[in-house]
């Protein structure tokens, strides 16, 4: 067993002394271009596999989320409306700016695990579980000041003469004072509520 | 013998089952739409498919309406687009419910919805006075498919009263 150990720690020092040392046979040129355009390959197939993930095309290939999630999205106005424009997953769940968005990625890395055991892989785990979910999400939403609402929904922009006089009225008193933020008000308007009668969130 | 008194009786019976047919599937309905508007509110054949009308507007005027008699649920003034009412979540009762009209300024629900079958009252809205829209709904803005004559109990009085001649 000793011998096995240090044997792999021998040739973990052969490749730490080729590593090392400089290089014998290729130019610096060669170092450096081939490294800077390996580098923008790279980058490249990162990103690219990065936004392939970034898809709702992605999301609801797992049957989780197609037959749950999306399937109560489909009746909302983020979903279907008048003028054709629509959120897809991403566009609520992940955050826009690059920073946020591979904390987010790392974050989400745990629905593979989800995925792989099981989690939610019935209708009942997932309503039993639904509350969990969403209240995560909503104190997400809560701690970025509902960013992702406002990538679309800029207050900055919002014509109150063009809302009801109600919610003309409500945004006026409590989003314009920052009192409240999008989610304290607008939850459950893309999924389904979960039974709320055990969240503190809405008493 | 036998055969042939069942083969007659089976041409009688086809005989009258295709009158009656043509009858009821055909004639009767076009002349009953013809003649009386209220018995259906589909003025077509069975066979056509007609154009169906424009979807008429939510009213969302945020304007409280008046009751034509004091038991009637008031009318929602606002569109409801999915909300939600079921076992887990209540929309209209983040709004209208005792703790949270102090925030959205909305009309309180009645306290008589917190009384159960047997009167006694609760600290919220009753089970049985959970599903909103079983009596209150939204309006739309169309023009009434049924005309009615019914007058106000107020006004009712006071036609009343001005026939007396008082």
């Amino acid at each position: 067993m000793r011998g096995f150990f240090k044997s792999i720690f021998e040739r973990l020092m052969d490749y730490w002394r080729v590593l090392s040392s400089p290089s014998k046979y290729f130019s610096l040129g060669f170092l450096t271009v081939g490294g800077f355009l390996a580098g923008i390959f790279f980058w490249g197939a990162f990103n690219t596999a990065l936004e392939l993930t970034n898809t709702e095309t992605f999301c609801v290939s797992c049957h989780e989320m197609r037959d749950n999630v999306l399937a109560e999205l489909k009746s909302t106005i983020h979903y279907t409306n008048r003028s054709g424009v629509r959120a897809t997953c991403p566009d609520c769940h992940v955050p826009h700016e690059w920073t946020n968005k591979i904390a987010r990625k790392m974050a989400a890395s745990k629905e593979v695990w989800g995925k792989i055991f099981g989690t939610i892989n019935t209708r009942e785990k997932f309503v039993e579980k639904r509350l969990e979910l969403a209240l995560r999400e909503w104190d997400r939403f809560k701690a970025n000041d509902s960013l992702e609402c406002r990538n679309c929904h800029e207050f900055k922009f919002m014509d109150f003469t063009e809302q009801s006089s109600r919610a003309a009225k409500l945004h006026e008193r409590f989003l314009s004072s920052k009192e409240k933020t999008c989610i304290d008000c607008h939850k459950g308007i893309a999924h389904k509520l979960p039974n709320l009668g055990k969240a503190a969130h809405m008493k | 013998m036998r055969r042939e008194s069942h083969s007659s009786m089976s041409r009688a019976v086809r005989t009258a089952l295709i009158s009656a047919m043509v009858a009821v599937g055909i004639g009767l309905p076009s002349a009953a739409i013809a003649d009386d508007p209220i018995a259906t509110l589909r003025n077509w054949g069975i066979s056509k498919e007609p154009t169906p009308p424009p979807t008429p507007k939510i009213s969302n005027t945020d304007l409280r309406q008046g009751r034509n008699y004091p038991e009637q649920p008031p009318v929602i003034p606002h569109s409801i687009r999915g909300y939600q009412i079921d076992l887990n979540s209540n929309r209209c009762l983040q709004c209208h419910s005792r703790k949270a009209t102090e925030l959205s300024q909305a009309p309180m629900v009645s306290v008589t919805h917190f009384m159960a079958r047997d009167g006694q009252v609760l600290t919220s809205v009753s089970p049985r006075r959970f599903f909103c829209t079983q009596c209150h709904v939204t309006q739309l803005k169309v023009r009434p498919l049924v005309g009615n004559s019914f007058i106000d109990v107020d006004s009712l009085i006071e036609g009343v009263g001005n026939k007396k001649g008082n």
